[in-house]
């Protein structure tokens, strides 16, 4: 399946039409550094594409992590609670949250634009 | 006048051209003229060092010391050893700052994991902070930690301390909180009360008691516990770190947070302050404690080492989010309860414990045969309530004259008494002896 | 090194206390402490010797240098130390009736009464334990004076993007949303900007003048005007008045509440983290709102307690951190009107002495007059040589000297904030300008050094990821 990226650095797994994965990608992690902790939402809460759902914890920084889409968390990756630093061995396996009954969603890029939108960034 | 600048006024001059400047008034043209101050400041000129150690003492001799203290709720007269002040008083403890660069602050970083031990060990609870200000307001920063988007109420017993209540209540008018005193009955929280209220309240989210609470009684805080939890609240105990030493941990009562006041650890009374507040909880909490943590680590090289840790939680790095504005702790005088602890040991822990009970109860005994009756029949610590038919401020007066500091009146007919391994038997006795002369005097007039 | 729990051994104790002279008292069996308790069992001679093995591996202003930014470093006189040993002062309880600490009370009111006059002030109250703890309880005062004025539609503080952490937080805690506005180039507040935040629901600002960059901000009286009319109330955060005592007053300058660090600015000692105080003053008409007690004065001289009319109530037990009060009043005696402001002189000369002989190999973050501290901008040699902020404040571990602010404010990249303070004689001074060109050229010439840095310590650098995926916060005994 193929991932979806927002412009906050989050990338969508689609699962069906109303059901999707969301995790942080490559890029993002290696921004923020190591990661010490993952903050996540409670299951059944709702979340709204282009707002916060969670942070993560570097040493020395805290950075929100952002919606792509809007819904119900159905499930939170657990694991992430005691090994936040899989987010930066395997971001795209280490997925956050499992979003169901999606009725929005941002505007999101595939994988072709997503990069080239990274490589403007890092030309700054 | 006093000076503590070093550079004298050629030096000043000196260097002031080398950065550039024709004098202090060149330098300071970066002020804008209307916001200076055109004259000299309106206090005193300053005063030698023998000068000023004299005026000093002085002021502290308008101040009344009493050979004998009865006197608690809140700041306990205990002995403090020797080694205490000697530790306390090295410059290197007196005069670092918090320990931002680890690798020349392991000694200060160590003592914190020091303390947050014997913290832990005394509450029976996983984590500590590395202190906070004083018990009051570590009672009243653990109402945060209980509550989120669900439960926001906060339950504070008529029976704890009201200055500690104070705080609360001021800190909770900040956050915008609800709190609801739970009345007290017989000088024990009122728990059938609570349980009322806790059940008409889904957003319940904490209970704060106190343990022995501020009449000295010892409060069922399992059962409180029980009726907490039942609701889905956490239970906050403020506890006196003495007693623990022979009474339940708030671990083991099943308390969620444990905070209290360090001062009978090793601190002077010292008109209030500084004391040091501690806060310590269970592991599942960690993240939400507020203050300094001291983790242990390793170097670079594979060496035991302590750094702050767990930083993201506070201001600094999640400013408005953060779980409290607290940036400093009161690291000295954690140094001094660690230091008390360290040389009372468990079983001197034991015997400051013992003997502050037993003697509390000798003293209630002689009181009651010379006529003052206990309030409340309740199984207490170190503190206790009588009345005072001889009206307590004549009491306090008669006290005085022989130097000896009484009870907190609490009312005209009402004094809240302490006794610590401080007073002597003799001490006692000629407490009581007073009492009964100001007695008879009194029925003698009437 | 060992901890205090892996030393000694099971039995040895101290002789501290006789026996008891009454009868025991047996706990109840049901309140009884079952668990055991561990706590460390040595001789004196033993704890002695760990608290000095911990005092060696910890750097006081007594050991060396310190131009920690931000937090005024001074020196800590030890008249002051003498001073609030007294037992006229230790050994008095805080609930003693009122005509038995007139010597406590009147510590409380002279130095109240001074630091209106330097602060600008009407009122002051002495409970507040830290400079956060200050800045809470000034905006206590503002909350409780909207409030009083039925005004509920004040929401927002509004606080500078350049602003320490504590004062968003503060304002959380007093239910406030923050606005944060963007400096202007020159690190002070864009008066647009604070034109374009200010309204019916701007309860008031938070600031600090001279400002978290050490520049002094030359349109203060615009910025409190603009604030004032629309409604708000102006905090000033006292975090650098050691700058300007006796020039410059925060009363004068539209301030209308401040908190003042004695820990920082009256010489009092940091303790490794406190106990500090962080007095409260305000003008006239907040007075009533002030926390805990108030002093007044008789016409035969007695003091008394009072309690403001509508007062927001105790922001600490008692009467806040009062031999930390005893020693900042011994301070201010000492000191005295015309030391005062030579201290606040010499600590804005001393900086820009640094300053200025650092200007041509290290970027300032901004090339003017500082105030007490300075910040330098070292992310052109970051890019350069890889060396940070970091690296640089590591290499100065190696020659005793403490490293400077890093990474504060968070508008300044790599960041290293110096206050040398007034207290440093030139040498000091001297020598710590000529390690940081050194470490300079280190950079340049051996990045890699610098990287591994320090290598004299107790300890190399620690690993805190490590301490913060696997907490260990506490010893644990294997019984």
């Amino acid at each position: 399946m193929a991932l979806l990226y927002s412009k906050s650095h989050e990338w969508v797994n689609m699962i069906d039409d109303t059901t999707a994965t969301v995790g942080l990608t490559d890029y993002a992690q290696s921004e923020l550094g190591e990661l010490v902790f993952v903050n996540l939402p409670e299951e059944g809460d709702d979340v709204e594409a282009g707002t916060p759902f969670a942070d993560v914890e570097s040493v020395k920084a805290v950075s929100d992590v952002y919606s792509p889409v809007t819904g119900t968390v159905a499930e939170i990756n657990e694991e992430l609670l005691d090994a936040p630093g899989n987010i930066n061995e395997e971001p795209y396996e280490a997925w956050m949250i499992r979003v169901e009954n999606i009725s929005d969603k941002e505007e999101l890029m595939d994988e072709a634009a997503y990069k080239e939108y990274v490589s403007t960034l890092s030309e700054e | 006048m006093g000076s503590y600048v070093p550079n004298t006024k050629a030096e000043q001059e000196a260097m002031l051209k080398e950065a550039g400047y024709s004098g202090f008034e060149d330098m300071f043209s970066c002020i804008p003229e209307e916001n200076r101050l055109k004259r000299p400041l309106n206090i005193p000129s300053g005063l030698s060092e023998m000068e000023v150690l004299r005026k000093m003492e002085e002021i502290a001799d308008k101040n009344t010391v009493f050979k004998s203290i009865f006197r608690g709720a809140g700041a306990y007269n205990h002995y403090i050893p020797a080694i205490v002040k000697s530790v306390s008083t090295k410059e290197e403890f007196v005069t670092t700052y918090t320990p931002y660069q680890a690798e020349i602050s392991q000694g200060i970083l160590q003592s914190i994991f020091e303390f947050q031990t014997m913290i832990c060990e005394l509450t029976g609870m996983d984590v500590a902070n590395a202190s906070h200000y004083d018990g009051a307001t570590a009672a009243a920063e653990s109402i945060p930690m209980c509550q989120d988007r669900k439960r926001k109420t906060a339950y504070v017993s008529e029976a704890a301390h009201p200055g500690v209540i104070q705080v609360m209540k001021t800190y909770c008018f900040g956050s915008g909180t609800r709190l609801v005193e739970v009345p007290a009955r017989d000088g024990l929280t009122d728990m059938e009360e609570l349980e009322t209220l806790l059940k008409e309240d889904p957003a319940a989210a904490c209970v704060y008691i106190q343990q022995p609470n501020f009449y000295g009684n010892f409060e069922d805080a399992e059962k409180i516990a029980e009726i907490t939890h039942t609701a889905g609240a956490k239970l906050v105990m403020g506890v006196n770190p003495i007693s623990l030493a022979i009474i339940q941990s708030p671990a083991e009562a099943g308390a969620d947070i444990a905070v209290g006041d360090g001062q009978p650890l090793g601190m002077p009374i010292a008109y209030g302050g500084p004391y040091v507040g501690f806060m310590a909880t269970n592991s599942k909490m960690m993240r939400k404690l507020p203050g300094r943590i001291v983790g242990e680590t390793t170097d670079d090289k594979g060496e035991r080492a302590f750094v702050l840790t767990l930083q993201a939680r506070e201001q600094h790095i999640r400013r408005e989010k953060a779980s409290s504005n607290i940036c400093s702790n009161q690291d000295l005088c954690t140094l001094i309860a660690s230091v008390y602890m360290a040389a009372m040991g468990k079983d001197g822990m034991r015997a400051v414990a013992t003997q502050s009970m037993s003697k509390a109860h000798y003293l209630a005994e002689q009181l009651e045969g010379a006529g003052f009756r206990p309030l409340y029949r309740q199984d207490f610590f170190n503190e206790f309530i009588t009345d005072c038919p001889c009206g307590s401020q004549k009491l306090m007066k008669a006290l005085e004259n022989h130097g000896i500091l009484g009870g907190l009146p609490i009312t005209e007919n009402a004094i809240l008494w302490c006794a610590t391994e401080m007073n002597t038997k003799k001490d006692m006795d000629d407490v009581v002896t007073i009492a009964k002369a100001v007695m008879e005097g009194k029925e003698a007039h009437a | 090194m060992k901890l205090i729990f892996e030393i000694g051994s099971e039995g040895r104790k101290l002789s501290l206390l006789p026996e008891c002279d009454v009868p025991e008292t047996a706990v109840p069996e049901k309140l009884k402490r079952r668990s055991e308790l561990h706590l460390p069992h040595l001789s004196e001679n033993e704890i002695s010797r760990h608290y000095t093995k911990l005092a060696k591996r910890t750097h006081g202003v007594n050991d060396g240098f310190y131009p920690l930014g931000s937090c005024t470093m001074k020196y800590n006189p030890k008249v002051n130390e003498e001073t609030a040993a007294l037992k006229g002062f230790t050994r008095v309880h805080p609930l003693q009736r009122e005509d038995t600490v007139q010597g406590s009370l009147e510590v409380i009111k002279t130095i109240s009464d001074s630091l209106c006059e330097i602060a600008g002030m009407d009122a002051f109250t002495m409970q507040p334990a830290a400079g956060a703890h200050g800045e809470f309880t000034g905006l206590l005062l503002i909350k409780a004076y909207h409030t009083d004025h039925n005004d509920s539609r004040r929401t927002k503080i509004i606080v500078p993007d350049s602003a320490h952490g504590t004062n968003p937080a503060s304002a959380a805690m007093c239910g406030y949303e923050i606005v944060s506005i963007p400096s202007a180039e020159d690190g002070c507040v864009d008066l647009d900007a604070l034109r374009a935040a200010v309204g019916e629901d701007t309860a008031g600002l938070m600031l600090t003048n001279p400002n978290t960059v050490g520049l002094f901000d030359k349109n203060i009286t615009e910025i409190t005007r603009i604030v004032h009319e629309a409604g708000g109330l102006c905090y000033y955060d006292g975090a650098n008045l050691n700058a300007v005592m006796g020039l410059v007053r925060p009363g004068d300058m539209g301030f209308d509440c401040v908190h003042i660090n004695l820990h920082k600015t009256f010489s009092t000692p940091h303790g490794g983290g406190g106990p500090g105080s962080g007095p409260v003053g305000c003008k006239e008409f907040l007075k009533p709102f002030l926390p805990g007690y108030q002093i007044t004065v008789d016409d035969s001289g007695m003091y008394h307690y009072s309690v403001g009319d509508k007062t927001v109530g105790a922001v600490k037990q008692f009467h806040g951190n009062f031999s930390v009060v005893v020693r900042a009043l011994t301070y201010i005696l000492f000191l005295g009107k015309e030391g005062i402001p030579e201290a606040s002189s010499n600590a804005v000369l001393n900086a820009n002495y640094m300053r200025k002989k650092l200007d041509d190999l290290y970027t300032m973050a901004y090339d003017t007059t500082c105030m007490h501290e300075f910040v330098m901008d070292l992310s052109e040699l970051k890019h350069r040589t890889g060396c940070s902020a970091l690296d640089v404040a590591k290499g100065l571990l190696d020659y005793g000297i403490h490293p400077p602010t890093m990474y504060f404010p968070l508008i300044v990249h790599e960041a290293l904030m110096v206050e040398p303070t007034e207290t440093e004689p030139r040498e000091v001074l001297d020598e710590a300008i000529e390690v940081l060109r050194k470490l300079y050229e280190t950079a340049e010439s051996d990045p890699e050094s610098l990287h591994s840095a320090p290598h004299t310590t107790v300890i190399g650098r620690p690993d805190e990821v490590g301490a913060a995926r696997h907490p260990i916060v506490r010893y644990i005994w294997e019984d």
